[in-house]
């Protein structure tokens, strides 16, 4: 069933220069195995290709049960040369979570996570 | 005989950080250390131009504020200071806390100062002796902007600091340290950790890390959960208790509001995170995926299990540099059909932008209400009400001047359903931009003085 990212974890952005860096940490730890199977470098890749100019980089933090993103090219120059509003990427982090992935039905039950609503 | 706890109170995570803070610090509860952090990329820049027009200023002035505030805990408790509040001229500051600290009657209160950071006199020097400080994200040569540099500073670790305090001195002011180092110090110094303690340097990194933005670790800005956590008009401010052994528990004030969990420390974690495995300061190569975490209890969170490497052997350098003007301009446009209003308000600002014959680098619009945040992400909505807000930049500041004479008018001939404007018309700013370069350690030698 497709799943709400927003409903299994929480985040935090920043910046350096023109990158926003995106933690996404597991509300629960035991959803944390399945945030780090697919929320891949693929799939953030495909989520902001149309907002940003550059790649994208993934770490793991297994003692966080986190995910680290750096969004090259997100910011329009950054710092002070930037004229985005969110010069500083500071909500990249709720436009990560808006993302959803596909969890098989049996573990998403077993680990009771919420279906995302049907639209 | 109960293990020696040292308290290092954050009490500012930017300049413009809450005023009451560093009282509410010292007045909440015993602590050994009050950490200020003053000093953003592009500060150090704002206090150069500043010292240009008067060679007495140049530091962040609200710290004058703050060490009034905060006057008889230093004089009779004997808690200590540590800020960068000396910016582009830690003389000229600590020469003005001394000044506050005579009318309090605490002229005995020993100042110390760290220089050596500022890198603007030496820099052609520096260039003829090989030192490319090519910008570490684009890899273009110093060269290319050196008749528009404003100000070069090399971050400074923790050595000048705990120098500073085995002296004596009970304030500590310093240019551009890094920010960690602000917390590092004082636990370095009091534990007496060493080169080659690299688990403990990386651990103190961290503790500093955690609480650098003020109460962005305790409940602050914290997604997790956010509908509960109590009492943010009275938000604690961290508090660093450290162990020798490296260990560390973040806490606040009791009865103080926010929250100290294991989610509002792992949201500041990764706040502003590259590589984790390699945070690299000064002092040491800290690894934010050994950090483990514990609840040891409400609002308490231990800090364990840190592993650090030697550090590099360069130091980072921020130089800033002149770099053009932008302007933004915005409107309001209401429902109905606010979004279709507000682009076609877009499309004939563009136009007239265009007839007139400006030319910028960069035109950007946001519909905020609608995408400004999200961007492409967002779905559609019927917005009640959208700002359209259009931002040019370029080298010509007449382009951008006339620009933002071009906003106003819309509202009489554009659109409909058009208000907002009646902040006037938007201001030309001269852009001040960040060149994040590297240099030897070698050829940096801090300076310390305490009186």
């Amino acid at each position: 069933m497709r799943v709400r990212l927003v409903d299994i974890a929480h985040a935090r952005s920043g910046d350096k220069g023109d990158t926003a860096n995106v933690g996404v940490i597991a509300l629960k730890p035991e959803w944390f195995p399945v945030i780090e199977r697919e929320v891949t470098l693929r799939a953030v890749s495909g989520h902001f290709r149309n907002v940003i100019t550059g790649k994208v980089e993934r770490f793991v933090l297994p003692n966080l049960n986190a995910l680290n993103f750096l969004l090259h090219g997100a910011l329009d120059g950054g710092g002070t040369l930037s004229l985005k509003t969110d010069a500083q990427g500071k909500v990249f982090s709720t436009a990560l979570l808006r993302m959803t992935i596909e969890v098989p039905d049996d573990e998403a039950r077993r680990l009771g996570m919420p279906a995302a609503a049907a639209r | 005989m109960s293990e020696r706890i040292v308290r290092v109170a954050s009490a500012q995570g930017f300049w413009g950080d809450s005023l009451d803070a560093p009282r509410r610090q010292v007045e909440g509860g015993p602590i050994d250390f009050l950490m200020l952090d003053y000093l953003a990329e592009v500060t150090m820049s704002i206090l150069q131009k500043q010292k240009e027009r008067d060679p007495a200023m140049g530091y962040a002035r609200d710290f004058l504020g703050a060490v009034e505030s905060v006057l008889p805990a230093v004089a009779e408790r004997g808690v200590r200071i540590v800020a960068n509040a000396g910016g582009v001229n830690p003389h000229g500051c600590a020469d003005a806390v001394r000044a506050v600290l005579a009318k309090g009657g605490a002229s005995a209160v020993k100042v110390g100062v760290v220089t050596g950071d500022d890198l603007l006199p030496r820099l052609d020097d520096l260039l003829r002796d090989g030192h490319a400080l090519s910008n570490m994200d684009t890899g273009a040569a110093l060269e290319t902007v050196r008749d528009r540099v404003l100000s070069a500073n090399a971050y400074l670790g923790s050595g000048p600091i705990v120098k500073a305090l085995a002296g004596g001195a009970q304030i500590v002011i310093t240019g551009r340290s890094t920010d960690t180092a602000l917390t590092m110090a004082p636990l370095r110094h009091a534990f007496g950790w060493k080169d080659g303690d690299w688990d403990r340097l990386a651990a103190g990194i961290i503790a500093g890390h955690i609480i650098e933005c003020g109460a962005q670790c305790s409940g602050g800005n914290c997604l997790y959960d956010w509908r509960n956590i109590p009492n943010l008009a009275d938000v604690g401010y961290p508090i660093v208790e450290g162990r020798a052994d490296g260990t560390f528990t973040v806490t606040k004030h009791p009865g103080t509001g926010g929250v100290v969990s294991v989610h509002s420390i792992t949201e500041q974690l990764l706040y502003e995170m590259g590589d984790p495995t390699s945070y690299i300061t000064p002092d040491v190569v800290a690894d934010f995926t050994s950090i483990r975490l514990e609840q040891e209890g409400p609002d308490r969170v231990r800090v364990f299990g840190i592993k650090g490497r030697p550090a590099t052997d360069k130091l980072k350098v921020s130089i800033a540099y002149k770099s053009g003007y932008k302007a933004v301009g915005t409107l309001v446009y209401s429902w109905p059909d606010a979004l279709e209003k507000a682009q076609l308000a877009d499309r004939i600002l563009r136009e007239r932008l265009d007839r007139l014959g400006l030319r910028f680098d960069t035109i950007l619009t946001e519909f905020v209400g609608v995408s400004a945040a999200h961007g492409p992400l967002t779905p559609a909505t019927d917005a009640p009400e959208v700002q359209l807000r259009v931002g040019v930049r370029g080298d010509d500041r007449r382009m951008v001047e006339r620009f933002t004479r071009e906003i106003a008018p819309l509202v009489l001939n554009g659109p409909p359903s058009v208000t907002g404007f009646a902040g006037g018309r938007p201001k030309v700013e001269e852009i001040v931009a960040y060149w994040p370069a590297l240099i030897d350690t070698r050829v940096i030698q801090p300076k310390v003085e305490v009186r």
